[in-house]
């Protein structure tokens, strides 16, 4: 095969200057070399390696049982690894226990001491540290500012909602000023709307305090709009791991592309390239798809092409012949407000997603349910994966 | 459905009550009773309280009752605690079942055979019978109550709190302390009112494991019965269910004051 030059493309539409694990001399904060869990017999934790830097957002997201959670208790000390270390600023944690570790944990279910109030809650790190009681009175009433719980110091923790537990778990954790702060399904408990606020209200805390967060998610959603960088893990193990963006436009492997957002597959065999593009042979598309070209993929090899439903245009009127271009028939259509999504059957019978954002409050003509419709995507829309 | 009270409802009250409470108000009334027959009422007078008073016996036995129950109730608790914590902590280990199963034999096997068995164990360690082997027995009896009562309690309480307080630097004993204890801490109060109160009252196990020089109130009560009933009895038996009852009230209103404090 010779050599084919790929085109150098931004990925995303997000563009960040914050970028040290690409800096081969910044130093990590925390280190997780190698490192294996196993309960019972199961491995939880299957050799991850990660670097965290001072002043990330990571987010560790996969569905239940992945391992994300008990990679966040390695961390904390609740666990002890079985191989492998865990360091922290250079600092091998073996053998030091959860609370002499200047790591703090924002548990699922707030673990707030319902024999206490509000402020004594918050005090509850610093009095441990020490600190002198006049000190600790003026960190507590900054930090009900910072979470805008004022007013509420004295009340006790079965008084509150549960946004207002929420913040009094996170004003508990950051309060001792740890080193890092971990993150357990901290919004989980909350309805959608108050999730989608506190995800910003989070980042700017972050942003504020200029602290290390590591959250622990299932909901993709959750790590995108917070993280910089998102790993993401299956069977205790990492699979992918980079920006939000990169996780979404460009993964690595079918298993991520579905578990990040919605994507169509289509599966098809490289029968030509011309050093632009290659083309896929497949079912779903008469002519075929034409991608950018891949040096991935040798002639003749099964791949999947992966397309997010936005990247797919909807047609009333027949396109031109050419490739990437489908044929069906709307089976359903779901109205979100700012997003609609429909549901095309194809003739082959596979059922193809497309959405649009709804820019413009009327169109000339709307989609309906059993319109013939057409199918497009641009040439640099999908990702090729070979597994 | 009807709520309310029915006649049949009432009828059941009157009889069930009066069966359990009979005894004891007539003991109450006979307790001031002028007159030296215990079953002849000879008119009001607390003269069996006064006499009490100068019973140097009897004052002797209400002593030793108190501070057996209260060093007993007291290891008992803290014993308790401890079995209930291992229990409910460690949720694998080689017998756990048999031990859980274990910490409640004492509540259902007979008081005579506990207390053979420990007085036979007294005498096989030469250990005098006393003030001490009746208070060890009664640790070791309560105890098992004293368990069950916390454990129900700790059972219920979030695991995380302690994890949250050490991850927060706290030590793990000291997180015992300032997070599961006062969390417990009604389960632990009743553990030792309850145990108290069993020491309190116990005849048997103290018959078999006391000595010369350490006789409880139950022990002198009964010993008094067997040579007639003597009125300075009911008083003293007046006295201690005033005592009980103000205890359990006392532990009620408490837990209704936290109630409405939550």
């Amino acid at each position: 095969m010779t050599e084919r030059s790929r085109p150098r493309l931004n990925i995303g539409a997000v563009r960040s200057t914050f970028a040290p694990w690409a800096d081969p001399t910044a130093k990590p904060l925390v280190r997780f070399e190698n490192v294996v869990k196993r309960f019972d017999g199961e491995t939880a934790v299957n050799g991850v390696s990660l670097d965290i830097y001072p002043g990330e957002f990571f987010a560790l997201l996969g569905p239940s049982g992945c391992g994300k959670t008990t990679l966040m208790r390695l961390l904390a000390g609740f666990e002890t690894p079985d191989e492998g270390r865990v360091l922290l600023a250079g600092e091998d944690l073996a053998g030091k226990r959860p609370h002499e570790r200047p790591v703090n944990m924002m548990f699922q279910s707030y673990a707030l001491f319902p024999h206490l109030s509000v402020e004594r809650n918050i005090a509850f790190g610093l009095k441990q540290q020490g600190m002198p009681k006049d000190e600790i009175a003026a960190r507590v009433s900054e930090m009900l500012s910072l979470v805008r719980l004022d007013g509420l110091a004295k009340r006790k923790p079965h008084q509150l909602s549960g946004g207002q537990r929420q913040r009094v778990a996170l004003a508990r954790a950051i309060a001792p000023r740890p080193k890092m702060l971990l993150l357990d399904e901290p919004l989980a408990a909350l309805d959608k709307k108050l999730r989608e606020e506190t995800q910003w209200e989070l980042m700017a805390l972050q942003q504020q305090l200029g602290m290390t967060f590591l959250i622990v998610t299932h909901d993709q959603e959750e790590a995108m709009v917070t993280a910089d960088r998102i790993a993401v893990m299956r069977s205790g193990q990492i699979v992918q791991m980079g920006r939000p963006a990169d996780v979404y436009e460009a993964p690595n492997s079918r298993y991520v592309a579905d578990f990040i957002g919605d994507v169509n597959i289509f599966e098809g065999v490289a029968e030509h390239a011309d050093g632009l593009s290659v083309r896929l042979a497949s079912a779903e598309s008469p002519q075929g798809f034409d991608i950018v070209e891949d040096d991935r993929i040798p002639l003749g090899s099964t791949a999947w092409l992966a397309v997010r439903p936005e990247k797919i245009l909807v047609h009333l009127d027949e396109p031109p012949p050419g490739p990437n271009r489908m044929a069906g028939k709307v089976a359903d259509i779901g109205y979100l407000g700012d997003w609609t999504t429909y549901l095309v059957e194809l003739e082959s019978g596979r059922t193809i997603r497309a959405a649009r954002a709804n820019a413009t409050r009327f169109v000339d003509r709307p989609v309906d349910w059993d319109d013939q419709v057409w199918l497009t995507f641009a040439r640099d829309a999908g990702v090729v994966l070979t597994q | 459905m009807k709520r309310g009270l029915t006649g049949f409802n009432i009828a059941a009250l009157v009889v069930g009550f009066g069966f359990l409470y009979l005894p004891i108000v007539l003991l109450v009334i006979y307790s001031f009773n002028a007159s030296r027959l215990v079953t002849v009422w000879g008119g009001f007078s607390t003269r069996w309280y006064a006499s009490l008073f100068r019973n140097e016996q009897l004052l002797d036995a209400i002593w030793v009752t108190f501070r057996v129950g209260l060093i007993s109730a007291t290891i008992a608790t803290i014993l308790g605690t401890l079995a209930a914590i291992a229990l409910v902590r460690a949720r694998h280990f080689r017998g756990r079942t048999v031990f859980s199963g274990m910490v409640f034999a004492p509540l259902v096997m007979p008081e005579v055979i506990l207390g053979l068995s420990l007085l036979l164990l007294f005498v096989s360690l030469g250990m005098p019978r006393g003030f001490w082997t009746v208070t060890v027995s009664h640790a070791t009896i309560t105890m098992c109550y004293a368990c069950v009562v916390i454990q129900a309690r700790l059972a219920a309480f979030d695991q995380q709190l302690e994890e949250a307080a050490q991850d927060l630097g706290c030590p793990p004993i000291k997180s015992f302390f300032l997070v599961t204890l006062p969390n417990i801490a009604p389960a632990v109060a009743a553990a030792w009112m309850l145990a108290f109160t069993l020491s309190l009252d116990d005849l048997v196990i103290a018959s078999f494991t006391s000595g010369p020089g350490a006789t409880t109130l139950p022990m002198r009560i009964y010993s008094q019965v067997r040579l007639g009933v003597s009125p300075e009895i009911n008083a003293v038996s007046t006295l201690l269910i005033g005592l009980v009852a103000t205890g359990v009230i006392a532990v009620y209103l408490f837990q209704l004051r936290r109630k409405t404090d939550d």
